[in-house]
């Protein structure tokens, strides 16, 4: 009988070696878990988005409008002439791999065409074809190659596989921002109806009902109420917030997510507990009531739209300021764009903390200030009473969102908050903290579901971190203060590090506060023991 | 296919020049008009590409990526150079960032790992040789002044003086033009050699490589080893700013290697204002790195800015006057 | 000489090769970046395989329950099952294993064959823990789609008083 026969190599023709193509011969595939569905185009219409389609991201048909390439480049054209960070971003790229490594998409996927220099020649081919001499005349050998639908998907596929973090900018030795052009990338792919539901829903939400998650006036108030319970059932004393009170001093705007999705509803439990012991002549804004901006991940315009209500409403109510929640990228757009898009903000005052007497001079102008500055100020002066063993079994550490670290700088005020309400502080590796931090891998409305394994690829190296400081130092709760970071991180925490938390900066304080006339707590925010009071219930 | 079709390119105008001035004896078009478009081509071109193409388009928004602690509270530091908040601040940021290519530098961070063991990636080599290959660049771009000037001033001799002071050689070696050969190699060796990089190069990118290395080398080659006529070079040099050229027998009797060597540098200055290199511009107008990260403290404006439609709160009151007032929220309407 | 004596004299060959091996399964142009060693945050991918398949080698020529190797199994399984590689294609890692030794003890195969046969089935063991791990992550990718959705519509059904009190938030 014959002997059996296995031939070394067997087990390696079974595996997966991708071909070696230039990646511009590498036609894109579009694989299952790696992008969002489509948005459908009754959320497109209902802002006045063009060409809502019904399509789906893996069909072979995206069922363009006809005279869609000629569309997409008089549109290419126009934001050009509007952005000088384009055209410069387009020309100047020398191709010197510095940005490379620096994505976290690419460090998770190892997917090529996520190296934020390659996500930008997939846009920059197209402009040398269509708006340089060399490309037109050099064509391939000058890196240019011609819009077709395949690179239309390849840039649909790739820009939605970017979270706008600027890590890549950072190290970039002319500062070229991926975000800028992914900005581009989408402000394109929208103009032919290629939007994703997690973004087109949120965006349309939040223009007829004020918020992302479209939540009408009274479930905003009732909502705020099962807080009140809690903060109630913790605490003893009864808050009574106001809503679209026209007079008060300060306008409160915060990202609705906290409003309905835990972690950050313990932050937002921290928000009224502060300001109640403060005795903070403020009102919350039902109609106001979305800090983050889900329309920046569409159009500058639709942008523009969805923020003017923060303003609009601060005037009608007659505010002094605005004060902002713990958000990620509402800070991008309030810190850069804000002012310049629906300013001057001349029917407000200059900020001034009516505890300390601070006045926020970094925010002269826009008038609307963090709330980690506002509370480190606090601290600062000695306006609050903490007691920080109330958070003795949190070992903390902190991340530093993107859009606050790399499109404003506040690195020192949240790291001070932390510090004094809680013992126990832990610094992750410095190349993945302040300017270098990590994505969470779901920013930019890339935090949906049927999307989980890119999320989780592009989370890698932020958990990684985490894992460090949690296997060295015991750490057990990652702090920020992004509510996309709050629900995100917690879901890429129980895949890599289980066993840390996701904490808001306020959840931290609203634990650590000693309030006048409260009960002796038991309980924390999240209605669990604290520490050496497990037996107490 | 990259890398050899730029060879090929750089090759093609080698022989070009070899052949135009070197047998059919086009001196006055090596030498004169080519030079002279060359110059043309580059001033207008690198002027059109910053001023009129990167000029005319404002910058909306002020997008400056933060690398360090805003202005804030006064207590807490602000880091003024990652972060500047003043005029000041971004000057001394651009300088880093123009003089010593801060931003590519801070590859050079070290890993701490395994307890002793310090981790230097290869990105410390690339901001070392990058900082060399642009630096002796300047150098020998400005040593070749003293071919344009009569009376060589003294700065430009100091300059000289450095640039040789290892005194080894006659004539004495130039570091410079050992440090640009070295750089420049290296800088095509990571491109061949490291397979992301690699996969990111254009053809273009090997060309201008190859052109610049041409360019020293046949530079290289005329000071050290295969002289020419330095004599008539300078007098070339000289009737060319002065507008009053050589006569050809002059420019004859220099060797056919300089003709070579000013060919490719015509053909650089050609070839910048239409591609990558025009980054000596683009990076004083990169906005994330030359804008003032001020935008709270005061206003930037958009030329471009226009009226948005948005959902007023008088439309929103409408859709919800009901829940609102039943739900105790004020109402502007009853 | 023992089976272990000549593994372990050659462990750093054998790892090497193995590491290689891991890493065809990414794209031909970035394994470059994969392979850059001890960059633990820079290359978290890279280096956390690398760390495991050491440990796991290490784990094979000693005396040690399978609890001791389940851990370092579980890092590099937990990263392969996320990053779109068929079950075969993210677990083949391990049979790579039988292979790359025996290519190493070529010349002495005859007078290592009973210890190969014992080697062979404590890494088909390895590979069958490697099957639970990797069902569990991929259950775990479906339970973390699931309590999201959860956790966005619990306060939802909370107001609607559809919830009564329930222990897990």
């Amino acid at each position: 009988m014959a002997k059996f026969t296995a031939k070394p190599d067997e087990l390696s023709k079974i595996d997966f070696t991708p071909p070696r193509t230039r990646w511009m011969e590498t036609p894109v595939e579009i694989r299952e878990h790696m992008f969002c569905h489509a948005a459908k185009p009754k959320e497109l219409d209902v802002v006045g988005f063009p060409n809502g389609h019904e399509w789906r991201p893996q069909d072979e048909d995206w069922k363009l409008p006809e005279n869609w390439e000629r569309m997409l480049l008089e549109k290419m054209s126009d934001l050009l002439g509007k952005y000088r960070s384009f055209k410069v971003f387009m020309d100047i790229c020398v191709r010197c791999g510095a940005c490379a490594d620096k994505c976290h998409f690419f460090i998770g996927t190892g997917d090529p065409k996520n190296m934020p220099v390659l996500r930008a020649e997939l846009m920059r081919s197209v402009y040398r074809k269509n708006f340089t001499a060399a490309g037109k005349i050099l064509r391939k050998i000058a890196g240019a190659r011609d819009l077709t639908v395949n690179v239309l998907k390849e840039w649909w596929y790739y820009f939605y596989q970017c979270t706008e973090c600027r890590r890549c900018s950072v190290f970039c030795p002319y500062g070229i921002d991926q975000a800028e052009i992914t900005m581009m990338g989408r402000e394109l792919t929208n103009l032919l109806g290629l939007n994703i539901g997690w973004i087109a829903g949120p965006v349309a939400a939040c223009y007829m009902k004020g918020n992302h998650l479209g939540l009408e006036p009274h479930t905003i108030t009732s909502s705020v109420e099962f807080f009140l319970d809690d903060i109630e059932t913790i605490t003893g004393i009864r808050i009574n917030p106001s809503f679209n009170r026209k007079g008060a001093e300060i306008l409160f705007v915060t990202p609705s997510g906290d409003l309905f999705a835990n972690p950050g509803t313990y932050t937002a439990m921290g928000y009224l507990m502060l300001f109640h012991e403060l005795g903070l002549d403020y009102t919350w804004s039902t109609y106001a009531s979305e800090g983050g901006n889900f329309g920046f991940f569409t159009t500058n315009e639709m942008a523009k739209r969805l923020n003017s209500k923060i303003y609009a409403e601060a005037k009608r109510l007659g505010v002094k300021w605005v004060l902002g929640g713990e958000c990620g990228h509402m800070w991008r757009v309030l810190h850069q764009y804000m002012d310049t898009w629906n300013g001057p903000a001349d029917f407000l005052e200059v900020p001034k903390s009516p505890i300390t007497g601070t006045v926020f001079e970094n925010a002269k102008s826009t008038k609307m200030v963090h709330i980690t500055e506002f509370t480190a100020d606090l601290i600062k002066n000695g306006k609050l009473k903490l007691d920080p063993s109330r958070n003795d079994h949190l070992k903390v550490t902190f991340h530093d969102s993107c859009n606050t670290a790399r499109g404003m700088g506040i690195f020192e005020e949240p790291r001070y908050v932390i510090k004094n309400v809680c013992k126990h502080f832990y610094e992750m590796p410095e190349d993945t903290i302040r300017e270098k931090t990590f994505c969470c891998g779901s920013g930019t409305g890339l935090n949906a579901s049927e999307n989980m394994e890119l999320r989780l690829r592009g989370g890698f190296a932020r958990a990684n971190a985490v894992r460090f400081v949690h296997e060295h130092y015991g750490v057990n709760m990652l702090a920020n203060v992004c509510a996309i970071d709050r629900a995100t991180l917690s879901t890429s925490m129980d895949y890599w590090v289980p066993g840390v938390g996701v904490t808001g900066v306020h959840e931290l304080v609203g634990n650590a506060l000693i309030m006048k006339g409260e009960k002796e707590r038991t309980i924390d925010l999240r209605m669990e023991p604290l520490p050496g009071k497990e037996g107490a219930q | 296919m990259g890398p050899i079709f730029a060879l090929f390119a750089v090759i093609a105008l080698v022989l070009v020049a070899f052949v135009g001035a070197g047998v059919a004896n086009l001196h006055f078009l090596f030498g004169v008009v080519i030079p002279y478009a060359a110059f043309a081509i580059f001033i207008v071109g690198f002027i059109y590409r910053v001023l009129i193409w990167w000029g005319s388009s404002p910058v909306p928004f002020c997008i400056t990526t933060t690398c360090g602690q805003q202005e804030t509270l006064p207590w807490i530091k602000q880091s003024k150079l990652e972060n500047p908040s003043s005029t000041s601040g971004v000057i001394g940021r651009m300088a880093l960032e123009v003089l010593l290519f801060r931003s590519l530098f801070r590859n050079l961070k070290t890993q701490m790992v395994e307890g002793t063991k310090l981790v230097y990636g290869e990105a410390k080599w690339l901001w070392l040789a990058a900082l060399a290959f642009h630096w002796s660049f300047l150098v020998i771009v400005v040593r070749h002044l003293r071919f344009f000037i009569q009376n060589i001033p003294a700065p430009l001799k100091a300059i000289e003086g450095l640039d040789s002071f290892l005194q080894v050689g006659a004539p004495l070696l130039y570091i410079s033009d050992a440090v640009i050969l070295l750089a420049v190699t290296y800088l095509f060796l990571r491109r061949v050699f490291i397979p992301q990089v690699k996969y990111i190069s254009l053809a273009a990118d090997y060309f201008a490589l190859f052109l610049i290395l041409s360019i020293a080398g046949t530079g290289v080659l005329m000071r050290y080893f295969l002289k020419v006529d330095v004599v008539g070079v300078k007098e070339l040099a000289m009737g060319l700013i002065g507008f009053n050229p050589v006569e050809a027998k002059k420019m004859q009797e220099i060797g056919v290697l300089f003709y070579i060597h000013l060919f490719l540098v015509s053909s650089l200055l050609m070839y910048f204002p239409f591609s990558k290199l025009v980054h000596m511009g683009g990076v004083f107008l990169s906005p994330t790195r030359n804008m003032t990260a001020n935008s709270r403290m005061k206003r930037h404006i958009n030329p471009w800015n226009y009226p948005v439609h948005v959902h007023t709160y008088e439309e929103y009151e409408n859709d919800f006057r009901e829940k609102m007032k039943g739900a105790g929220i004020p109402v502007e309407k009853e | 000489m023992a089976l272990k004596d000549f593994l372990s004299r050659n462990k750093s060959a054998i790892l090497e090769r193995w590491f290689e091996k891991a890493l065809e399964s990414y794209p031909a142009d970035t394994t470059g970046f994969l392979k850059q060693r001890r960059r633990q945050f820079a290359n978290p991918v890279g280096y956390t395989t690398e760390k495991a398949l050491e440990s796991i080698f290490d784990w094979l020529l000693q005396d040690k329950g399978f609890d001791e190797v389940t851990p370092h199994i579980d890092d590099i399984v937990r990263i392969r099952a996320i990053q779109d590689l068929a079950p075969s294609q993210a677990l083949v890692f391990l049979f790579h294993l039988k292979s790359l030794i025996r290519e190493r003890v070529a010349g002495e195969l005859q007078a290592f064959s009973a210890e190969l046969r014992d080697l062979d089935s404590r890494i088909d063991a390895l590979s069958l823990i490697s099957f639970d791990i990797y069902m569990k992550c991929r259950e775990k990718v479906y339970e973390l789609k699931a309590n999201e959705v959860k956790n966005r519509t619990y306060r939802l059904l909370q107001m609607a008083n559809l919830v009564c009190e329930v222990d897990e938030g």
